[in-house]
């Protein structure tokens, strides 16, 4: 990009010539002062403030009252439909995240490779993630239609009867990991220019040792890209328990809560049933369910991914 | 680009070498292959889109005939005006395009002013706030959802742009490290000239870094106009009265009103014109979408 000094050091500063400005020691307050006024606000603030609402019943008209555990005991013992909305959102996550990584990167190591025009798919590719939304959203609820839809009119060509996705208590959910799949684009870049960053010296090494294209796959290309799969992964589960839009184009959470997820549940609860407490308390289990997967897979990770340089410090 | 300098070495080398040895004819047939199988994933993957321009130019009954064709017989552009005046799209589409630009520009200057400071200046405690800016990209946004909407509800924004568009002005930590990361690339050379040419730091900042990272800056400009033209839940919890929804909440709306006529052929119309402004963007500026990912460092 623009320069390679990326380790210059700063000799004005060591030499403190301006050492005698007090400003200089206040000034970078300022520069962040716009975040970190938000972050105290608008993350730090709200984040802890859940906390406490989850303690809390109030619905916005009569003054909250303290309930202690209660919202947590309701949840898990008393509220069949939050625990569905957990097992919804466990299986869409489960099947979602290993396909749309493996799309992903079985596409970008196709597109890594020099052949004229290769650019435009590079494109084509990326572009239902800039796209995603209600449209898209409504264009997928209409694909799946039962009579109409692109999808079942396509397998209709094969003689196969397709079921009614949507509208489908079984169907509703493949339908809905179907349709992700769609915007793997975004990983794919990633992927991309995590391919660029493996040094060719290895697959030339590889190459002299014998190595077939799959052994340079396994052996080479997906250490090297271990450490940008583990951040994806991380991001698109944490992503996946977040899906909204799609469900609340789509389905509404329906049929007979077959595709209620997380934050469906949740916005409802707070937004349409006025249960504040109720819904904090579903977002800060969210918080913990992504907090313990991270650390998990953090831990997990020791195991499987490799980063250069490591064993030379 | 640099994506495009990697990649297998095969078909290079091959025209120039004289004559055919099963190895090279071997990688060409293999490159033809892969050459078919993007192709037709290109095509697979591309079907929705054109399906969805497709069938916002047909007729009702053409949608409903089975088999489905192709292509409409006469192409209805008139299907597009129909869905855009049936409800008010034309407000919609200014209050989304105010939004939108509203928060870019606050991104930007909240982003890089916070950037700057990480990147150039020194002050007590700076990696402790920065591992604190980077550690709030992990919370789920979910998590403060509700007492962020309490606060909003107390000042009475309800219903007005103001949660949707004043936030982006106490910036967004995945930018301002994104952003930061660019900085930290620039020569620092020309910081220590411009100060003993008699800059100051705010000078510096808007003379030579702004000016210095527009990639960077068009990036951000970039992934800003996709998330706040897409938002969804902001608008739907914030917006209530009809005249005050943006594009995505009106298209939702519009949907509602569709179910009873099933117009499918306008709830494509009126799909397409709202991702029309999106697809205008992205084929001007689809490079710094690729570059974005890239400034963060994540290459290595």
């Amino acid at each position: 990009m623009t320069s390679q000094s990326q380790t210059a050091v700063r000799p004005a500063e060591k030499a403190s010539f301006f050492g005698w400005w007090r400003w200089r020691r206040i000034e970078g307050y300022l520069f962040i002062a716009p975040w970190l006024i938000g972050f105290v606000a608008f993350v730090l603030g709200p984040f802890l403030a859940s906390f406490f609402l989850s303690f809390a019943d109030w619905n916005l008209v009569r003054p909250p009252s303290w309930v202690g555990l209660e919202h947590y005991r309701t949840m898990f013992t008393n509220d069949p439909k939050y625990i569905k909305s957990f097992v919804n959102t466990v299986y869409f996550t489960v099947f979602h995240v290993p396909l749309i990584l493996v799309v992903a990167l079985f596409i970008a190591l196709l597109l890594n490779r020099q052949l004229p025009g290769i650019g435009v798919f590079r494109t084509l590719f990326y572009l239902p993630s800039v796209t995603a939304g209600v449209a898209t959203a409504i264009l997928w609820r209409f694909i799946f239609n039962y009579h109409y839809g692109l999808l079942n009119q396509a397998i209709g060509l094969v003689g196969i009867d397709g079921p009614n996705w949507l509208g489908s208590t079984k169907w509703a959910m493949p339908a809905f990991i179907i349709m992700s799949t769609w915007g793997f684009g975004s990983l794919m870049v990633l992927y991309l220019a995590g391919l660029q960053g493996v040094p060719r010296e290895l697959y030339e090494a590889a190459e002299i040792d014998g190595a077939t294209a799959w052994d340079k796959l396994l052996n080479v290309t997906i250490p090297m890209m271990s450490p940008v799969i583990f951040f994806t992964m991380i991001m698109t589960i944490i992503g996946s328990f977040q899906i909204f839009t799609a469900a609340f184009v789509m389905t509404e959470g329906g049929p007979a809560d077959a595709t209620l997820f997380y934050i469906l549940y949740l916005y409802r609860s707070a937004f349409q049933w006025l249960r504040i407490g109720y819904a904090s308390a579903m977002a800060w289990i969210l918080f913990l369910v992504i907090l313990a997967l991270t650390l998990i897979q953090l831990k997990l990770s020791r195991r499987w991914v490799f980063y250069a340089g490591e064993e030379l410090a | 680009m640099e994506v495009e300098q990697g990649a297998v070495r095969s078909s290079g080398s091959l025209l120039s070498s004289p004559g055919w040895r099963w190895p090279q004819v071997r990688a060409l047939l293999f490159n033809a292959f892969l050459y078919l199988l993007i192709v037709a994933g290109g095509i697979v993957f591309l079907i929705p889109f054109v399906w969805m321009v497709s069938t916002s130019l047909k007729t009702l009954p053409e949608i409903q005939r089975i088999p489905q064709p192709l292509l409409p017989e006469v192409i209805r552009w008139d299907n597009y005006y129909v869905a855009w005046t049936s409800l008010p799209f034309t407000r919609w589409f200014f209050n989304t395009a105010f939004i939108t630009v509203v928060n870019i520009f606050g991104t930007l200057l909240s982003c890089s002013l916070a950037a700057y400071g990480f990147a150039y200046t020194r002050f007590r405690g700076r990696n402790f706030l920065f591992v604190i800016l980077l550690s709030s990209m992990m919370l789920p946004y979910h998590v403060r959802l509700i007492p962020t909407f309490l606060i909003f509800n107390h000042l009475g924004w309800i219903n007005t742009f103001l949660p949707l568009t004043v936030p982006a002005f106490f910036g967004t930590a995945f930018y301002i490290f994104l952003l930061r990361q660019f900085f930290l690339t620039l020569p620092k050379e020309l910081d220590d000239a411009a100060r003993i040419d008699g800059c100051n730091s705010l000078n510096i900042y808007w003379r030579i870094v702004m000016p210095l990272s527009k990639p960077a800056l068009a990036a951000v400009t970039a992934f800003t106009f996709i998330d706040s033209w897409n938002d969804f839940l902001g608008p739907l919890i914030y917006l209530r009265q009809d005249s005050r929804l943006t594009l995505s909440l009106g298209l939702r709306m519009f949907l509602d009103f569709q179910e009873g006529t099933g117009d499918l052929h306008l709830m494509m119309a009126a799909s397409v014109a709202t991702l029309i402004p999106i697809l205008i963007v992205f084929f001007f500026a689809q490079k710094h979408f690729v570059e974005g990912v890239t400034f963060t460092g994540l290459k290595g």
